[in-house]
């Protein structure tokens, strides 16, 4: 085997490691699984039964709802994407891998693009489960859904927002307890603009503008074109997704890259506590 | 007991055997850190923790590098372990620099530190798993190379599933230095592997050191406090005392050298000062950062 094929076979096992580690602590921490889940539910149900509330008639009490939970959806799936990348740095510190992480042979992109990769495939057996919970349990009718498309919106927009994760999982390698707290700032600023629950023309002009460049406006106006109206792929919330896509990653990734070096040079790439 | 053989991912090729394991020339590492009684707005002052070291390790030797707590030995170890960048001067790992060829001293070094440091709810078996993928190791691979490293070091077979958190620190360093032996590394880094284990476990790292010494192709830097550790293991031996390597030598040059008959007389004969262990200030910026975290 060449060499840069052996190098390239490397790093795909590196990033199947990524993947299998997560596997692991998931089993090894199910029951947290099972209560994270069910408290979701609930509070999904919580926002979802304010359509009964609006006094509207079955059929567009149906739509409100509908609308409601793919908002919910989203910002579940949305949540754990953030929650797997900017926590990268931040898990390793805490169980003391870190410096054993960071020294391995494994290219940061791979690396980061592993955690993105379990993020999306547990974020969308999440949402899954949740969708159709709440669906079950509320007595939703969605037959015109196009869950092809709902899926294809969101697949485009996880690249997305994996990029803009990787800005935000820098920030607990420069500061490690501040650099949690502003990936949560970050990622409710991204879901408050986007229209979760309501159309973004509500909302104040300023914040409209932040919410043109947030991916996840895009995939909540297209997903829930797709569960609600069974709306195809429409290309104008494509092309902002590809376009906020091919200009995230490599800017979370050179973002990424200038927060290590910063690190190496401070000695913060290290475990804490 | 039978030999562990390196997994074939590995590239070996690039170990060029026309230079040392280890060149370090006038290497320099300052870090900024408050003063532990100023308040948190207090400016940062320099740090310096190592002054111009240079050494030269040769393939297969083995070197102990003694030190009190804050004497420069992890930054040391971080620095060859690519996880810093130095101030001044350089160092190699077998032709390798440190900044600028990061990824190609990765495959060839795996240290073993003073925490164990593993996934505590993962088991042995899945910390392993998970380290071995970085280096290319495939489950194929991994199948039978963890039970056999794992039986190397004397870890018990049946707890391979137990998780970490379960197991004595004793047990957690053996899996540290199965970590670090498996992806068989040409260049062996220990900071302090045996501090704080009880007499029998040492005793048990210390031979698996001596084997790793015997079995493998692996050149072994050894930082330690511990001066008979380093008297026992290393052909040289050197102390780094307030981040400057005072020599490195054969334990009996440096018993020579200053007409003693112990370690601990040489440390005193060298700085003035005795060899005691105290809670020394770490100069790689750790308070700092705990301070930071935890707003102590």
């Amino acid at each position: 085997m060449g060499e840069y094929a052996l190098h390239a076979r490397n790093q795909l096992v590196g990033l199947a490691g990524i993947v299998e580690r997560n596997v692991y602590l998931t089993k090894r921490y199910i029951l947290w699984d099972v209560a994270f889940m069910v408290w979701t539910i609930a509070n999904t149900l919580t926002i979802v039964f304010i359509a009964r509330a609006a006094g509207l008639d079955a059929a567009r009490e149906n739509v409100l709802a509908t609308q409601l939970l793919v908002g919910a959806v989203i910002w579940a799936y949305l949540g754990i994407i953030f929650e797997f990348m900017t926590e990268t740095v931040a898990w390793e510190r805490w169980e003391g891998t870190i410096e054993y992480t960071f020294m391995a042979p494994l290219s940061r992109v791979v690396h980061l693009s592993g955690q993105g990769a379990f993020a999306v495939l547990y974020g969308l057996i999440r949402a899954t489960i949740l969708f159709f919970a709440v669906v079950a349990f509320i007595g939703l009718h969605v037959p015109n859904a196009n869950f092809g498309a709902a899926l294809g919106v969101l697949a485009v927009g996880s690249v997305s927002f994996i990029g803009v994760g990787m800005m935000t999982s820098v920030l607990p390698l420069i500061s490690p307890e501040k650099g949690a707290q502003l990936g949560f700032v970050a990622q409710g600023i991204m879901l408050v603009v986007s229209g979760v629950y309501y159309p973004v023309s509500v909302m104040p002009h300023w914040m409209q503008l932040i919410a043109k460049v947030s991916p996840a406006t895009y995939v909540i106006r297209g997903d829930r074109a797709a569960i609600v109206n069974g709306a195809g792929m429409a290309w104008g919330d494509v092309w902002p997704l590809l376009v906020i896509s091919v200009g995230a990653i490599p800017l979370g990734l050179a973002i990424f890259r200038a927060g290590e070096r910063y690190a190496k040079k401070h000695g913060k790439l290290k475990r804490s506590g | 007991m039978s030999t562990f053989a390196p997994p074939t991912s590995i590239s070996t090729h690039r170990v060029r055997r026309d230079v040392p394991a280890v060149e370090v020339r006038d290497l320099r590492k300052t870090f900024r850190r408050r003063d532990k009684k100023a308040h948190r707005f207090a400016r940062k002052k320099p740090w310096p923790a190592l002054h111009d070291v240079s050494f030269e390790i040769a393939r297969g030797e083995c070197v102990a590098i003694l030190g009190q707590n804050g004497s420069g030995k992890s930054t040391l170890v971080r620095l060859l372990s690519t996880l810093l960048i130095d101030d001044g001067g350089e160092a190699r790992i077998f032709g390798h620099d440190v900044v600028r060829e990061a990824g190609a001293i990765r495959r060839l070094v795996n240290r073993v530190s003073v925490e164990a440091s593993f996934f505590k709810r993962m088991s042995p078996s899945e910390n392993l798993s998970y380290a071995a993928r970085f280096y290319g190791m495939t489950p194929r691979q991994t199948h039978s190379a963890i039970p056999e490293i794992l039986e190397k070091v004397g870890f018990p077979a049946d707890r391979r599933g137990e998780a970490m958190e379960n197991l004595s620190r004793g047990m957690q360093q053996k899996v540290a230095l199965a970590r670090a032996l498996l992806t068989s590394p040409v260049l062996l880094l220990l900071d302090e592997p045996t501090t704080g284990l009880d007499p029998r476990s040492k005793l048990e790292v210390q031979e698996f050191i001596r084997q790793v010494r015997r079995e493998h192709d692996a050149t072994i830097l050894l930082c330690t406090h511990d001066m008979n550790e380093a008297e026992v293991l290393a052909d040289r031996v050197g102390i780094l005392d307030r981040g400057r390597l005072l020599f490195l030598e054969p334990v009996a040059d440096v018993k020579q050298r200053f007409g003693v008959e112990t370690l601990e007389e040489a440390f005193f004969a060298a700085t003035g000062r005795e060899f005691v262990e105290h809670e020394a200030e770490d100069g790689d910026g750790a308070d700092d950062e705990y301070r930071e975290v935890f707003g102590g």
